[in-house]
């Protein structure tokens, strides 16, 4: 079994890039994964008993490109490709290409949910029944959903080519939210999972890194990387033994994992060094100030005010203005905290976590009946079991 | 590639282009006019349409065709005009589409092509 996950380790590792090098060279999405899917399971079978092979990428490349000449070979329909294939470049920048393959998968033509499941599948190696148990969907569903992003790719002319200077900042902030989305539907998830699920935060974590090593001049990726660090940092005191989810206040903090937050805030100075902030530097930021603080009372909370204020400036939407009123309530008190809170009220009635901060801001200034009705609220808004858990417990105190 | 863009605009988009003073008009046509010279090279065909008014609709669902009055569908845009794009890809065509001075929507559509 340790030979196996080994071999899948080494197989995501060159997966991607045989993937994208193959879609260069044939100009075939589904040629090129369905003859990487097929080399994984030979990989598989094969690798944990007689080995992994010295240059597994080279060996992936050879396997899949054999597989590929023979099905073109075949196939009536892939007769053109050949001529394709006969006039494109063999081999130069791998990198490169695993760059023009996140950002297709991620391309703002694509929905987001085709665009997750997409890069889950061609960059990161998922299979179509991970991806469902990922997200808790139909196999069917997931297929079809790549089935149909893979049409639309090939119908309307979605490139695989890195887009211009101007451009790439939009298509870059379009890869990074794809990868956070998928990081979040990892971390806040409760792991009732089955302890087979892949770990969609570690596997989020690693394709933020894989976007810090093809761009290493720009800041932002590495500004996710290391909120995703953080988070990780922090992941295994978010839950009490029993399964119950433990506030930010409450968490043991020598449970932290200091080493992954010194690599964190590492990152953030470098990308600082840049001098281009962005809202994953930012966010990253605050983060940070969160874990190096010895405690909630001890936290600097007036460098994450001014903080949320620089991000309220990039990206003024209500969840960081909410965020804001958070911090200024622990800096200030629930009054004038309350008063930026509802102002919200419009824009934020439908999302639970409001209603929460709300319910602990009336709590804290003794108006408990208007408390309860928000934690009420709160509850009627959120599904996730541990949340639940957490608003009842606080609706019997 | 070929695509085709469908110039599209909301009602009060409408509105406000039949608001226009001449002058205004002049000026709005020049801009599009600009449009049109600045990228003649990668257009084909193509018509900017009169108003929705002007829009009769045949409906041949059910054996029987029926004549109506106005666009197929009542939605929140309306197609203005449409012209015909050779672009290498859709990054190409979304760059150009992007520029486009003379509405809020741009629809673009890969054509079906014949082998």
């Amino acid at each position: 079994m340790l030979a196996q996950a080994a071999a899948a380790d080494v197989f995501r590792e060159a997966a991607a890039r045989v993937t994208a090098a193959l879609i260069r060279r044939f100009g075939d999405f589904d040629l090129a994964e369905d003859c990487v899917q097929d080399a994984m399971v030979a990989a598989l079978e094969t690798w944990p008993r007689d080995g992994v092979p010295a240059r597994p990428a080279a060996w992936l490349t050879t396997v899949t490109t054999r597989r590929a000449l023979n099905r073109l070979q075949r196939d009536e329909r892939y007769r053109e490709k050949l001529a394709h294939v006969a006039s494109s470049p063999r081999d130069d920048g791998e990198g490169d290409d695993r760059l023009r393959l996140i950002l297709a998968c991620c391309h703002p033509g694509l929905s987001r949910e085709a665009q997750v499941a997409l890069t889950l599948r061609a960059v990161a190696g998922f299979t179509t029944a991970e991806i469902a148990r990922a997200f808790v969907a139909s196999e069917a569903t997931i297929a079809q959903r790549l089935v149909r992003a893979k049409r639309k790719i090939a119908a309307a002319g979605i490139p695989f080519r890195i887009p211009s200077e101007v451009e790439l900042g939009d298509r870059l902030t379009e890869v990074l939210d794809v990868l956070y989305l998928i990081f979040n539907e990892g971390h806040l998830s409760t792991r009732a999972g089955a302890p087979s699920k892949r770990d969609l935060a570690e596997e989020a974590a690693w394709l933020a890194r894989l976007v810090c090593r093809l761009l290493p001049n720009e800041p932002e990726p590495m500004g996710l990387l290391a909120l995703m660090k953080l988070h990780l940092a922090r992941g295994r005191s978010r839950f009490d033994v029993t399964g119950h989810l433990v506030l930010l206040a409450d968490q043991d903090r020598t449970r932290w994992d200091r080493p992954l937050i010194d690599e964190a805030i590492d990152l953030i100075e470098r990308a600082a060094g840049r001098a281009r902030p962005g809202p994953y530097q930012l966010e990253a930021a605050i983060a940070a100030c969160h874990a190096e603080a010895p405690s909630i009372h001890q936290t600097d909370w007036v460098q994450i005010v001014v903080l949320y204020d620089m991000l309220l400036a990039l990206a003024p939407t209500p969840v960081v203005r909410l965020n804001r009123a958070i911090a200024l309530w622990r800096l200030d008190g629930p009054e004038s905290a309350l008063r930026d809170l509802d102002a919200l009220t419009a824009d934020l009635d439908r999302y639970h976590l409001f209603h929460a901060a709300r319910g602990e801001m009336l709590h804290e200034l003794g108006r408990s009946e208007e408390a309860h009705a928000a934690q009420r609220r709160a509850l009627e808004l959120t599904e996730n079991t541990a949340e639940r858990a957490l608003l009842e417990r606080r609706l019997f105190r | 590639m070929k695509y085709v863009f469908l110039f599209c605009g909301s009602p009060a988009d409408q509105a406000a282009f039949d608001a226009l003073t001449p002058e205004q008009l002049r000026q709005q046509y020049a801009q599009v006019g600009r449009w049109f010279a600045q990228h003649q090279a990668r257009l084909g065909h193509g018509n900017q349409l009169q108003g929705p008014e002007t829009a009769t609709t045949v409906v041949l669902r059910g054996g029987q065709p029926i004549v109506k009055d106005g666009l197929f569908m009542e939605g929140k845009e309306i197609v203005g005009g449409y012209t015909e794009v050779e672009a290498a890809d859709l990054d190409e065509a979304l760059e150009m589409a992007k520029t486009w001075p003379g509405g809020s929507t741009v629809e673009i559509r890969p054509v079906v092509v014949q082998r």
